[in-house]
């Protein structure tokens, strides 16, 4: 693993996620008020301002909203991927995340393409969301 | 999200006096402070203004030379009036939408904006993340804030995070690289004209086919250059400036808006998922400016759009209502902003991949000149012109006019 690689310094809003990630379990803020999913975390409902939400599981699946694949320059701890693929997936709950797709050639990536979540072990203090494809795609 | 019923006091109450800019280039060797009094200077000595009768100073709010610095290095004793602007290439015209509004209000006469830059690759002036070189690279292994959610998966430039937003675009509307590729050629070639640019040999699309992936459908020649540079605008009352050594060029309207930032992807989608009305903050911008204006966007004869990387045109062209949501890489298909015969011409100084990346600021000169009728690529005529902020940020926009 490379010593610079970029690791999550979260605050205290934020850290849930990464402890839930740790767990291999991908779960949001959802408002306890009006029941509306948000990500990244935030300490307010953007729908309605509350500011009581509970870190509810999400089933994980969602679709390729957008794609690239990246090319340098790059941070230096990626310098030796390259080139490699970044994907925004619309979780189906609603929100958006950023993440990678494993298992796909590069030139296979697809707006609109199904994925599911999956907890890669970066070292023993962090675990990362990626994404692989299912369905048609993954069997193809 | 209604038209503003309220009455704008700040459109037609200034007027841009005089424009300075340092040479654009690579590695200059000069402080930022250096590079941003040379500037200002030179927009002063542009208008026959006193550096010392300045009474106001703003700039945008990631600017790394303080007001202070410049009061005290240029001796202006009476200032008056600071502020700042929001979120980086956001506030490329509400530089002058700020000055806009601390002169038409009173709160100060004579106000200069400005932005400095030392961005050279590998410059490594200064100690901020902001200054000197690539402020990602410098981001660390440790990743708070906002970037905890982009840099662990790569994802840490802007141009990684706009080519995510261009793939959606050509995604939904079949908008193709190759648009962006003859923005890029359009605006190189507008540079060939213009002595102060930094890539003044034009291209072709081959060449664009050609040029270096960067960020999957972003090329290297689709992209900002990394250089150092300078540039002031000095904006005064309309009566100051009809006594000051060049015709006035009044500021017809400002208006900002804040949308969804790209150092956000996950709001950035959420919002921005269709392209649709609560897109960016550039339909709302639009709507308050053209309104304040009493204009429309076929009024405009000449815009300058911030283009931090050339896919930012066609979006920007959407949502500022030259075309339809989807029209926007057609419009520059069908050759509308390239001068001298389109339609609609777009960063006649070359633009951020070809006279130079002041962050956006140094389209602010070029919209002056090409109302003064002294670009290097002038539409004949020109009385209206377009600046904007980043399509990507919380922005703003100006429109320019004669005085
Ligand atoms: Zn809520």
């Amino acid at each position: 693993m490379h010593p610079d690689l970029p690791r999550p310094a979260p605050g205290p809003v934020e850290a849930p996620f990464w402890e839930w990630c740790r767990r291999h379990e991908l779960r949001l803020q959802r408002c306890s008020d009006c029941g509306t999913f948000r990500f990244h975390p935030r300490p307010r409902c953007p729908a309605c301002t509350s500011a009581a939400a509970d870190w509810t599981p999400v089933a994980g699946t969602g679709t390729v909203a957008s794609y690239t694949v990246l090319h340098p320059p790059v941070l230096p701890a990626f310098a030796d991927r390259v080139p490699y693929n970044a994907v925004v997936v619309q979780l189906d709950e609603g929100p958006f995340m950023v993440s990678n797709l494993l298992g796909i050639d590069n030139a296979d990536l697809a707006v609109g393409m199904r994925v599911a979540v999956t907890f890669v072990d970066i070292d023993d203090e962090y675990t990362l969301p990626q994404f692989r494809p299912v369905g048609a795609e993954a069997a193809a | 999200m209604s038209p503003p019923d309220r009455i704008d006091v700040v459109g037609g109450r200034s007027a841009i006096a005089g424009i300075g800019e340092t040479v654009y280039g690579k590695n200059l060797g000069r402080s930022e402070l250096d590079l941003a009094c040379e500037a200002i200077v030179a927009a002063c000595a542009d208008a026959g203004f006193p550096v010392q009768e300045i009474d106001g100073i703003v700039s945008y709010h990631i600017e790394q030379v303080s007001e202070e610095a410049i009061v005290h290095a240029l001796g202006i004793e009476n200032c008056s009036f600071m502020a700042r602007t929001t979120s980086g290439g956001g506030g490329a015209a509400s530089i002058v939408g700020l000055a806009a509004v601390a002169v038409a209000s009173g709160q100060a006469e004579s106000v200069v904006a400005f932005r400095a830059r030392n961005r050279s690759k590998g410059a490594s002036y200064g100690g901020d993340p902001n200054q000197g070189g690539r402020p990602w690279e410098k981001a660390g292994r440790s990743v708070s804030g906002g970037n905890q959610w982009h840099h662990p998966f790569g994802v840490a430039s802007p141009t990684h995070e706009m080519a995510l937003i261009a793939r959606r675009h050509m995604a939904l509307f079949g908008t193709t690289a190759e648009q962006f590729g003859m923005q890029s050629v359009a605006q190189r070639f507008h540079a060939s004209h213009n002595p102060r640019a930094i890539m003044r040999t034009p291209i072709t699309l081959d060449d664009w086919h050609n040029a270096r992936m960067i960020a999957d459908p972003i090329r290297l020649v689709d992209c900002s250059l990394e250089n150092d540079g300078a540039t002031a605008i000095l904006v005064t009352t309309p009566e100051r400036a009809r006594d000051l050594a060049q015709p006035p060029v009044t500021v017809l309207a400002q208006a900002m808006g804040a949308g969804p930032i790209h150092v956000a992807l996950a709001d950035y989608f959420r919002t921005s998922s269709s392209f649709d009305e609560r897109d960016f903050a550039g339909r709302h911008i639009a709507r308050q400016l053209f309104a304040r204006a009493g204009l429309t966007p076929a009024d405009v004869d000449v815009a300058a759009i911030f283009d931090h990387f050339t896919m930012a045109v066609p979006l920007s062209l959407e949502q500022y209502g030259f075309c339809g949501l989807g029209e926007g890489g057609p419009m520059i298909e069908s050759g509308a902003t390239r001068w001298p015969d389109g339609a609609l011409p777009v960063n006649t100084h070359g633009g951020s991949n070809g006279e130079g990346f002041i962050h956006g600021a140094n389209h602010v000169p070029e919209a002056v000149r090409q109302i003064r009728g002294t670009s290097t690529c002038q539409v004949v005529g020109a009385e209206v012109a377009l600046v904007t902020g980043a399509i990507s940020d919380p922005a703003g926009a100006v429109l320019l006019g004669r005085g």
